[in-house]
């Protein structure tokens, strides 16, 4: 629905609080930018929105390669520290084989425990992201994403396959 | 003192977080609590984050998961409470409100569980949970005792036959081989005793399954309908995270299987170990080491039934969930049907259906591999039995050990003997798919409501209409929907709810509605936090128009009378008459009787809206809520709404919520709302003054846009248009 802001050399700032602060090339400086990715598991890497403090969209990025440095990076940086979602690549144990079971996972980021409320919550992705991937929901509200589930070790994949 | 479980790089990793009298500590760093420190906090997407902060600059961030966010929010608080404190110079005071142990929230007024953390309670269900069933099975347990007894005294009867053989050969058949005269008296009694326990078997046999099948199918329908009971009774958080073919699927499906499962399976069940119990004591009777031989296949195939059960059940129950996938697709495509054929995707939905079918199939296939070879082996298993029987037997006859008249009363024991070895394997199969039904619909009676009705409940105090809100948080999930929303709404007040579109109106309404309870805070109606009353007692009081009208499958007088069936015909005229519907359904072919399809599909929306707001008046509630009640109608109709609600909402607390803010001229408050919080409370000529939220959506709304505003900020009027294209719903 709304327009898109067209594209202008804009630049980026990070400010004491470790905010980012968009610099508009008329000179306004929007403080606390969020960039955030508008197809975050489909095509990450194009298609991202720098949204204001007040959830208004300030500036599109086509693609994120595309942008000169530093603002790339700035950007990258940002990103990394507001996304979570653990990729899981081996499932160690889980507590019962009906829900809900509590799993303990190898993710990317460590080791951690889930709670799996119910089946209801793996949910299928094959139609953004290929045949084998699966988001998982815990009770906490995290996501976890394994890409490839026919990539997984035996011993994880046949505990998944109960859940299915 | 705060555990963190995530690093500045989101790893998983704890590490602790120390306020002191004095100072806050991480790690190895400190931060002497000063004036200019401060500490908030903020989450998206699962994660929440600390931040501290001084006046020049961010000191420290700290994140962990959202399971620790009541004990973080906790934390904040009391850092703001120490640094507050020490400023002032004075001793901090330990708060003395009664916490839940496991998250320190604050407990509920008159609650010793803490709701937060009883929601929480993870417990799998037990394996054994067609026991369970016992429950709905005990009140009719005089039937199943009659049903027990007639299926002993009918195996009994159907194991008589074998016996008479056995004279019949070695006393009639093989003396008159060796030259004997057949006994014909002897003869006329044996085979009418085999008539006579035929008839009598057969009798018996079908008084059991009458009584059992009666009784089965009452418990069946025990257990439908308390499961659909159970399931009204669930919170619409519940139902938000089901799909509803899934739901259908549990409750229809599901309770037929166990139903199947009981009256015929459990009692084959029954009668066959009864039938092996009762053949093995009559084999060992007549001859113990034949008998030995015949039970040799048995701890193999027990041993194999123990192998192949548990493959089973999680396939049957996997297949029942690919089943629900399957009945999830027609109970997305259905109500939508408009959408599909609109956007022409009826070859898409069928794929989509198809697949669904594929993925069942897969699952079939992998369960019927098992399956396939399971019971043919046990069939090899007991022709085996009964070569070596034969073995056996003949070479016990040729030592003179036993008489042929044995080997054939035996062979023909056996016969039926391995016929309900094999009938009972299959059960197996019956047992497991009925195990993993009644897994699912347990799922459903074991969930406790989110919205729990209290232990004891207080009983409401005759409702004036005020509502207190008090530093409301809600969330969906882990996201923030409402922070902090403090609200007092007086009783008969009218007041109307505006902001963007996502804003949280409506989740407010859920809120005061106990749709959902609050994650923080608390909503007290006559000084009462709702959590302590009885839901059903409560919203007896509330009269809701919602923002999509659902009408129920009935006619129209049925669906307005839906809060109040006892009503009369004048007070549904009369509730239609104020709500303008009165006319419209006048036009339609047999008035307050004609017939409105499923989801009202005959009906125009602003059709529909009327007559939930008919619905709504008409059980006279002391607080009508109006969620976008007139969105669908012409401005007119709803200028005429809005005169006749004007009487009807003097005395009770009125709240509406309106994109279109000509409708809420009227409000004695307008709360104005932004992402979650409130922003501007007023009524609609000091809001205008102030020039703030509310007058740039009433300007964007009068089409004043393109006139320069006085502020004169390009860009503000450029993120106008952006966000509001026609000033209403997008
Ligand atoms: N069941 C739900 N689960 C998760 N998020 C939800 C749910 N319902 C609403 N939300 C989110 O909560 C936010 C507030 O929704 P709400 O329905 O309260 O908005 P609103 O102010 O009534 O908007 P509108 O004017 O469009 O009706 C929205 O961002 C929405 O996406
Ligand atoms: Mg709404």
């Amino acid at each position: 629905m709304s327009r898109r802001p067209i594209f202008r050399p804009f630049s980026l700032e990070r400010n004491a609080f470790g905010r980012l602060v968009l610099v508009a090339p008329d000179g306004t400086r929007h403080e606390n930018i969020i960039p955030v990715r508008a197809f975050a598991l489909s095509a990450p890497e194009t298609g991202i929105a720098l949204m204001s403090a007040e959830s208004k969209e300030l500036q599109w990025i086509e693609r994120l390669a595309d942008l000169p440095e530093p603002a790339q990076g700035m950007i990258a940086e940002e990103l990394a520290k507001r996304e979570f979602t653990p990729v899981i690549r081996r499932i160690i144990a889980v507590s019962s084989f009906a829900t809900p079971s509590t799993w303990t996972v190898d993710t990317d980021r460590g080791q951690t425990t889930l709670i799996l409320k119910s089946e209801e919550d793996i949910r299928r992705l094959q139609e953004t992201m290929g045949p084998g991937a699966l988001m998982i929901a815990d009770s906490q509200g995290i996501h976890f994403l394994i890409r490839d589930r026919t990539a997984l070790d035996l011993l994880s994949q046949r505990i998944l396959k109960r859940f299915l | 003192m705060l555990e963190i479980d995530l690093d500045s790089s989101l790893a998983f990793r704890s590490s602790l977080i120390v306020l002191t009298a004095r100072d806050i500590r991480c790690g190895d760093c400190s931060w002497p609590l000063t004036p200019e420190l401060s500490l908030t906090h903020h989450d998206h997407a699962g994660v929440g984050m600390l931040e501290l902060d001084d006046a020049t600059g961010r000191l420290a961030c700290w994140r962990y998961t959202m399971g620790r966010n009541p004990v973080a929010l906790r934390f904040e608080r009391e850092f703001t409470r120490q640094r507050d404190h020490m400023a002032s110079g004075q001793p901090a005071l330990p708060a003395v409100v009664a916490s839940c142990p496991i998250c320190q929230l604050p407990l509920p007024p008159d609650e010793e569980e803490c709701p937060n953390c009883a929601r929480e309670l993870h417990t799998p269900p037990s394996t054994w949970t067609l026991l369970r069933l016992w429950r709905f099975a005990k009140p009719y347990q005089g039937q199943l005792l009659a049903g027990f007894l007639l299926t002993l005294a009918a195996t009994a009867a159907t194991l008589v036959p074998p016996y008479l053989i056995m004279p019949l050969m070695d006393e009639v058949l093989i003396p008159y081989q060796n030259g004997k005269p057949i006994d014909t008296g002897k003869v006329a009694m044996l085979l009418s005793g085999l008539l006579g326990a035929a008839c009598f078997a057969w009798a018996l046999g079908w008084a059991r399954t009458y009584i059992l099948a009666l009784v089965s199918e009452r418990i069946g329908a025990d257990l439908r309908t308390t499961t659909y009971e159970h399931l009204l009774k669930l919170s619409l958080e519940y139902f938000g995270a089901k799909r509803t073919g899934d739901l259908l699927a549990r409750i229809g499906t599901e309770t037929d299987r166990i139903n199947v499962f009981l009256s015929l399976h459990l009692l084959d069940f029954a009668t066959d170990v009864l039938m092996i119990i009762m053949t093995a004591v009559i084999l060992f009777s007549i001859n113990p080491w034949l008998a030995m031989v015949t039970l040799v296949p048995l701890p193999i195939i027990a041993w194999m039934i123990h192998i192949v059960r548990d493959k089973l059940r999680t396939g049957f129950e996997q297949i029942d969930r690919v089943w629900s996938e399957v009945t999830s697709v027609l109970a997305d495509t259905i109500p939508g049907i408009r959408v599909v054929k609109a956007f022409a995707q009826e070859a898409r939905e069928a794929q989509r259906f198809r697949d669904a079918n594929k993925h069942n199939l897969e699952v079939n296939d992998r369960l019927n591999r098992v399956w396939s070879l399971f019971a043919p082996t046990v069939g090899l298993l007991t022709e085996i039995g009964v070569l070596v029987v034969w073995i056996f037997g003949i070479w016990l006859i040729a030592h003179d050990s036993i008489t042929v008249g044995v080997l054939t009363a035996f062979l023909a024991y056996i016969s039926r003997f391995y016929n309900r070895l094999d009938a009972m394997s299959r059960i197996v199969s019956v047992t497991q798919k009925a195990a993993a039904g009644a897994k699912r619909i347990f799922d459903i009676l074991d969930h406790v409501s989110s919205v729990p009705d209290p232990a004891k409940p207080i009983s409401l105090p005759p409702l004036k209409g005020g509502i207190q809100i008090d530093n409301v948080h809600f969330r969906y999930g882990n996201r923030a929907i409402l922070r902090g929303i403090d609200l007092d709404i007086r009783p008969g007040e009218m007041i109307g709810l505006v902001g963007h579109s996502g804003s949280g109106k409506s989740t407010l309404v859920n809120l005061i509605c106990r749709f959902y309870d609050v994650s923080e805070g608390g909503i007290r109606v006559e000084g009462v936090d709702l959590r302590s009353v009885a839901v059903a007692d409560y919203r007896k009081h509330i009269g809701l128009v919602l923002q999509e009208p659902f009408l129920f499958f009935g006619t129209i007088a049925e669906n307005i009378a839906y809060g109040k069936p006892d009503a009369t015909r004048a007070e549904i005229v009369a509730a239609a008459r104020a709500a303008h519907a009165h006319e419209f359904i006048l036009r339609q072919p047999f008035g307050y009787d004609s017939l409105v399809g499923e989801r009202g599909q005959s009906l125009s929306g602003g059709e529909r809206q009327r007559i939930s707001i008919a619905r709504a008046l008409l059980i006279d509630p002391k607080i009508l809520i109006l969620d976008e009640a007139t969105s669908a109608v012409d401005t007119e109709t709803e200028f005429e709404i809005q005169s006749a609600l004007n009487n009807l909402i003097r005395g009770r607390t009125t709240i509406a919520i309106a994109h279109r803010l000509s409708t809420l001229r009227r409000a004695d408050r307008l709360i104005v709302m932004d992402r979650g919080r409130i922003v501007e409370i007023g009524n609609h000529d000091t809001l205008m003054a102030t020039e703030g939220h509310y007058w740039r959506l009433y300007m964007a709304q009068s089409k004043q846009l393109d006139e320069p505003s006085p502020l004169g900020a390009e860009e503000d009027i450029e993120e106008e248009i952006i966000n509001h294209p026609a000033g209403t719903k997008a």
